[in-house]
């Protein structure tokens, strides 16, 4: 267990402050850098990838199964949007809270087995979500659910207003990372990481292992799928590909080219990875090779990532 | 016409049978994956992949040199061991002493570019591989119909698990095998050239994998994405019978296979996710699996 764990010690202080600083001011002129749509994209599986890394990271669990929150979540608030003609913001609530149904569900099965065990239960259980998600009535298998209305938040604010919509995907965005910066620093975090180091000690010492690393599974798949309930709104549409095991594994390799276990890799792997997906879109060759490629590259030689890689250099020099 | 519980005789075989044929590909799927996991901690994620692989050299090799099926039923197994050799040499040896989850990503990478390639290749539609015409015909045995083909599938798969087994539990390389899994650096003290047991190891898995491919081909079509679904209820099924023991994955991969054949025909809705709902019942009583030590 102890290899995936990559330091999370201190850094120096002025990168403490001055990281959240600039990155809240790229979120700022981001829109106007490049095409807003694309941004908030970026700003969903980013969110995607650190709820992920919460667990790969900080808990040393590997999920295969996260997009099953991912994409169960964009169908719920999809279907709550568009059947049932909910105000978006309450749409979003309700996807985030049937992904953290979920997650409680998945992750009281798989906590029961570790390591690579742990890895494959989710993968199963998730491949089994997809199968239900593909008979389930409201989500019309391969179609997905389509043209899903943006609406206006509270009844007042038009979303169909791009800036109104990043303004609201951008709160959405620093209120996760914000969830996940309190989580890795209290002492809860602080025993999942413990656990992570070694789950037998912390065992011995007194700690139901088996009760945190539930609790960081839920608080994973509910932050794994507030990102993807956004991505609906931003999307208008919810499809099968969210929460296929390809969606999984895509969440795998952001968290491992950015960099495991550090808090700002997730999002420039999910970043990277999004970037040459949208590239690649257009050139006619499989998406798929170069991921693998990556992956590949990625374990041989990378597996700190570029920000654990980038700290690690930082903290010798 | 003869009854079972409401069900038409024929029919319940039929799909026993069935059940019991697709049973044959996860035990030989499952064994592959146990053996490599056993010695190389490795969960082989590109197992579907080389599966797949299998079936593609065999339609390759018979469209181009023309080899009869039985001929084919040989090379093209060798062929994807071959292949394999390389991958452990030239990437998976790097991850020795890593933890295992490393080995997974790496194969799941694996998987992805092979797949990836094919389908750029070949196009996600399927090719036609012929049947052999010596067991393209059926017997009918009163409520029992059987195609040839499927039979013979079912009895070779359980010839090839049992020579397996036969040659893990009985012979001396089977005993250095278990010796390295059990104990590697005790096996390597007594002179025995592990590295290359591993690469042998994971050719062979690979090889049965690829095997598997050959025989599904004739009944499934060839296509790149043959392997992908299907690598995942294996896993599944491996997680229920318990890694640990090589009968555990052969006994595992037939009942699954009968119980989603019975699925099929009792509630033929959930025969896609039965596999996985008994696993998650088998996780929660017997966290360990049906046949494996509490890790």
């Amino acid at each position: 267990m102890t290899d995936l764990s990559l330091t999370t010690a201190s850094r120096p202080r002025v990168m403490r402050l001055a990281v959240p600083a600039l990155l809240l001011a790229l979120l700022v002129v981001a829109p106007m850098l490049a095409y807003p749509l694309f941004v908030m994209k970026l700003l969903c599986f980013a969110l995607f990838a650190s709820a992920f890394n919460l667990l790969l990271g900080y808990t040393g669990l590997l999920s295969f199964g996260h997009a099953t929150f991912f994409g169960g979540a964009g169908y719920v608030t999809a279907h709550a949007i568009k059947a049932w003609g909910l105000e978006p913001l309450s749409a979003i609530l309700l996807g985030t809270l049937a992904a953290t149904a979920m997650g409680l569900v998945m992750g009281a099965v798989a906590i029961r087995r570790q390591g690579i065990y742990f890895a494959m239960t989710t993968l199963a259980l998730s491949q089994m979500a997809y199968f239900l998600f593909l008979r389930a009535p409201f989500t019309n298998a391969e179609d997905g659910i389509q043209n899903v209305p943006r609406g206006a938040a509270l009844g007042l604010i038009d979303l169909n207003d791009i800036t109104h919509l990043y303004v609201l995907v951008a709160g959405i965005f620093v209120l996760g990372m914000g969830i996940i910066w309190q989580v890795i620093h209290s002492p809860f975090g602080h025993v999942l990481r413990a656990i992570r180091e070694n789950e037998t000690r912390a065992q011995s010492l007194g700690y139901r292992v088996d009760r945190y690393k539930l609790g960081a599974f839920v608080i994973s798949a509910g932050l794994t799928g507030l990102a993807g309930a956004t991505k609906v709104l931003v999307f208008q549409i919810a499809t099968l590909n969210d929460v296929s095991w390809q969606m999984s594994g895509s969440v795998i390799l952001m968290g491992l080219l950015g960099g495991v276990g550090t808090a700002a890799g997730p999002s420039v792997g999910a970043g990277l990875i999004i970037t040459i997906e949208n590239y690649l879109a257009t050139t006619g060759f499989p998406v798929q090779v170069i991921l693998g490629l990556i992956f590949i590259l990625c374990v041989l030689t990378f597996r700190q990532g570029i920000v654990g890689t980038l700290a690690a250099r930082l903290r010798r020099a | 016409m003869a009854e079972f519980m409401g069900i038409p005789l024929p029919v319940l075989f039929g799909q026993l049978l069935i059940g019991l044929f697709n049973g044959a590909f996860y035990a030989i799927l499952s064994l592959g994956l146990a053996i490599i996991f056993g010695l190389l901690r490795v969960i082989n994620f590109a197992h579907g992949a080389l599966y797949m692989l299998g079936a593609f050299a065999a339609f390759l090799m018979g469209e181009w040199l023309g080899l009869s099926f039985w001929v084919l039923l040989i090379a093209a197994p060798l062929a994807v061991a071959a292949f394999a050799a390389l991958v452990e040499r030239l990437l998976l040896s790097w991850l020795r002493g890593l933890d295992p989850l490393y080995g997974l990503l790496l194969t799941f990478g694996l998987a992805l570019v092979i797949e990836g390639l094919f389908q750029w290749r070949f196009g996600v539609a399927g090719q036609q591989f012929p049947m052999p015409a010596s067991l393209s015909g059926t017997t009918i045995l009163g409520p029992l119909i059987l195609p040839h083909y499927r039979v013979f599938v079912i009895l070779a798969a359980l010839a090839v698990c049992l020579l397996t087994w036969a040659a893990i539990e009985r012979t001396r390389i089977g005993a250095i095998l278990r010796a390295a899994t059990e104990n590697r650096p005790l096996a390597e003290a007594f002179g025995f050239n592990v590295p290359l047991l591993m690469t042998a190891t994971y050719a062979f898995g690979a090889g049965l994998a690829g095997l598997a491919g050959v025989l599904a081909a004739p009944v499934f079509q060839v296509s790149p994405l043959m392997g992908t679904n299907l690598i995942i209820v294996v896993f599944a099924v491996v997680v229920i019978g318990g890694m640990g023991s090589i009968g555990g994955a052969i006994l595992a991969g037939l009942m699954l296979g009968l119980a989603e054949g019975l699925t099929k025909v009792v509630y033929p809705e959930a025969s896609n996710i039965i596999v996985f709902v008994i696993m998650a019942i088998v996780l929660f009583f017997r966290p360990a699996g049906l046949f494996g030590k509490a890790a």
